[in-house]
């Protein structure tokens, strides 16, 4: 049976790609069987937030930047505090960062159980989404639901709420949970890690198409910890370097199909942030389980398939439920639960690992305690750029397929990358300035 | 009669709102059998055309693209419901309202002629018949199941109406704003959330937008009589609803 093959001259043109965060649509251009042009267009309207956090007080960026992003407001959070303490040269107590990381688990489960179960996963049964896929596997699904649930459950618990949480504030939380508080969820946090445990297993079994990358990849890295909430910034280049140093090694291109920004190491190079990135930076940072996960899942060490994210971002789903566990188990209620911050003329640098990617905020504040520049870098714009790469590795691959088949194949190669385009609209300072 | 065809439309926005609905992680499953999804990006490949009996619009109208797409949306849908800060007062990309726009462009972008955008960010009423609108930012997702509920029953949705004070009263809240003399927006601001900012011990800061009759001048001059800064007051309205006349007033004035 000839089916049309894409390796005549065709045009793919998705228009709102689907099951992603926010509104792109694909463009892929081959003409004779050569791939001609390849484009995420990004055409979520700009919301301007480096614009107006000008002359807001610096106290207010947890709350504002939570609103860059619905699915990883904590992310948000997270790096503006870091990035404002850092300016006034103010240090939270341990336990106060711990709570922290406990907060992120609950986003990191949240936010990946979401698109490996809803997003994701429908990809690789040929199936529109996750209500086909509870039709033949509902245990499946029910089982991500409960993930995911407890995931926002701690989140409320922690944050105050699990969709823009309300208990964050610069120097640490209005009020520290009692140990009572989170004891309560370790019933379902044990039972969402055997079904994450379960989930390594279930996606290890999924096929993927071979693919390898070869552009850099950059995460946090931590002396002991799987990079979360803190650490330096590495890639497999060989750097290591502070929040404020990497972004002295990027630079952001406008380009005309985008209202994100292109991110690239020394303004040549494509790279990518995210759960590929950390796994492969961090592998030896896995927890117990994780790792014995990783082991019987068959996945390499240093795997670059970006299809296998999948099991990457499962694998990190444990790593996010054993370390909740640990922390609840280990609790210190913070008290005080904030340190006063008296804000101070200065540049701050925060940078975290939202569950997409490293997101490193900028802040300069004026004497009155007032911001006078802010810069956000999220990692969909970095991130970007290597997600082109990626569709033009699989077009290169997949000549022969028909053009049905090619354009799933192109927007699975994005959503692998689970980019949340809301984030990554709008960013950046441009300027050459660097 | 065949089941009810459900769509979700995004603008301008963060995409927590629509999150909301995949967050109802207990009822997920059985509303997408009680209804048809027939339009929702973020969930579904599948689109099926319109009419549609319930259209959920999330986001604000910001660019002149959208001011047409969502006429579209009016034309194809029975009823039409805003969720959300940005779809029913413009959000906080509605700040750039009350600035200058091209200096905003020049300020975040290398290109600014590469970005369309309108001067403003408006509430989608601003263009179209809306038949309900659900605040907050985020919405509460339990309103959002009430509202899906109710219009398959054909029967008005139970959302309340009165302020955040009276959500302080039921939950049994020490008052932070009389107590300890905390800025707090509760008194002008829609219930909905549950009064989470003062159960935690930081005052309200106004994500449900303004409740019906909101003094907010008198609130106003409590707050400075309290030691508040009148610039951090002025900031406290200019947030997620900024874009509504009760709050407005307390910072353009």
């Amino acid at each position: 049976m000839e089916k049309e093959k894409a390796t005549s001259s065709c045009d793919i043109d998705v228009h709102g790609i689907a099951r992603v965060e926010g509104e792109g649509a694909l463009h892929v251009h081959i003409d004779n069987g050569e791939l001609k042009n390849v484009e995420l267009e990004i055409f979520e309207p700009p919301r301007f937030f480096e614009a107006f956090l000008r002359g807001r007080g610096f106290e207010e960026p947890p709350d504002i930047t939570a609103r860059i992003c619905g699915i990883c407001p904590v992310a948000y959070q997270m790096s503006a505090c870091l990035a404002i303490e850092d300016a006034c040269s103010a240090k939270v107590s341990d336990e106060i960062q711990t709570l922290r990381r406990l907060l992120y688990c609950g986003e990191w489960i949240q936010s990946h159980v979401l698109h490996v179960f809803l997003l994701h996963a429908p990809d690789f049964f040929g199936l529109e989404d996750a209500v086909e896929l509870a039709k033949i596997n509902r245990n499946a699904v029910e089982r991500g639901l409960f993930m995911k649930k407890i995931g926002n459950k701690l989140m409320e618990v922690v944050g105050g709420r699990a969709i823009h949480p309300v208990n964050v504030k610069v120097g640490g939380f209005y009020t520290a949970p009692t140990k009572q508080d989170l004891e309560a969820l370790v019933d379902d946090l044990k039972q969402a890690l055997e079904y994450a445990v379960w989930a390594t297993a279930w996606v290890s079994t999924f096929e993927f198409p071979d693919i390898v990358t070869s552009y850099p990849l950059v995460s946090l890295v931590h002396d002991t910890l799987y990079p979360i909430d803190c650490g330096t910034v590495a890639s497999t280049e060989g750097f290591n370097v502070s929040p404020k140093d990497f972004l002295d090694r990027i630079v952001e291109e406008h380009v005309a199909r985008s209202s994100a920004l292109h991110a690239k190491l020394n303004g040549e190079t494509p790279y990518l942030t995210g759960p590929m990135a950390r796994f492969n930076l961090n592998y030896d940072r896995l927890t117990p389980i994780a790792r014995e996960c990783a082991e019987a899942s068959g996945i390499e060490k240093g795997c670059r398939n970006p299809f296998k994210t999948i099991i990457m971002r499962s694998l990190e789903t444990v790593v996010a439920l054993e370390e909740a566990l640990r922390i609840i188990e280990n609790y210190v209620k913070p008290d005080p639960s904030f340190v006063e911050i008296t804000a101070k003329a200065a540049t701050g640098y925060g940078a975290t690992e939202a569950p997409r990617g490293i997101i490193v905020h900028r802040y300069v504040l004026g004497s009155d305690g007032l911001i006078k520049e802010a810069q956000i870098v999220p990692p969909t714009s970095q991130n970007q750029a290597a997600i082109e790469e990626d569709l033009k590795n699989v077009i290169a691959n997949n000549m022969d397929l028909d053009r049905e088949q090619l354009t799933n194949y192109c927007e699975t190669a994005v959503r692998n990358h689970d980019p949340c385009i809301s984030c990554s609209a709008h960013f950046l300072n441009v300027d050459i300035k660097r | 009669m065949g089941k009810a065809k459900l769509a979700v439309w995004k603008f301008a926005s963060c995409d927590g709102c629509q999150l909301s609905i995949l967050d109802c992680e207990d009822e997920l499953l059985s509303i997408a059998e009680a209804v048809e999804i027939a339009n929702f990006t973020e969930m579904t490949r599948k689109v099926t055309d319109g009419p549609y009996d319930i259209s959920l619009v999330e986001g604000s109208v910001t660019t002149a693209n959208d001011a047409q797409r969502i006429v579209e949306i009016r034309k194809s849908s029975q009823t039409v419901v805003a969720i959300g800060a940005c779809a029913t007062a413009g959000g906080i990309q509605a700040l750039r309202n009350y600035a200058d726009i091209d200096e905003y462009l020049g300020a975040v972008y290398a290109h600014p002629e590469y970005i369309s955008t309108l001067t403003t960010s408006k509430p989608i009423s601003d263009f179209i018949k809306v038949d309900l609108e659900l605040r907050g930012c985020p919405v509460n997702k339990e309103h959002l199941i009430e509202l899906v509920a109710s219009a398959l029953a054909g029967r008005k949705p139970r959302i309340p109406h009165f302020s955040v004070c009276e959500e302080c009263k039921m939950k049994g809240n020490v008052c932070v704003l009389v107590g300890q003399k905390m800025p707090c927006l509760g008194p002008v601001t829609s219930a909905g959330c549950g009064a989470l900012c003062p159960a935690v011990g930081r005052g309200c800061y106004g994500c449900f937008g303004p409740v019906k009759n909101a003094n907010t001048a008198s609130l106003a001059t409590r707050l400075k009589a309290n030691g508040t800064d009148p610039d951090k007051i002025r900031r406290m309205f200019k947030t997620f609803n900024a874009n509504t006349k009760a709050f407005e007033r307390e910072f353009s004035s």
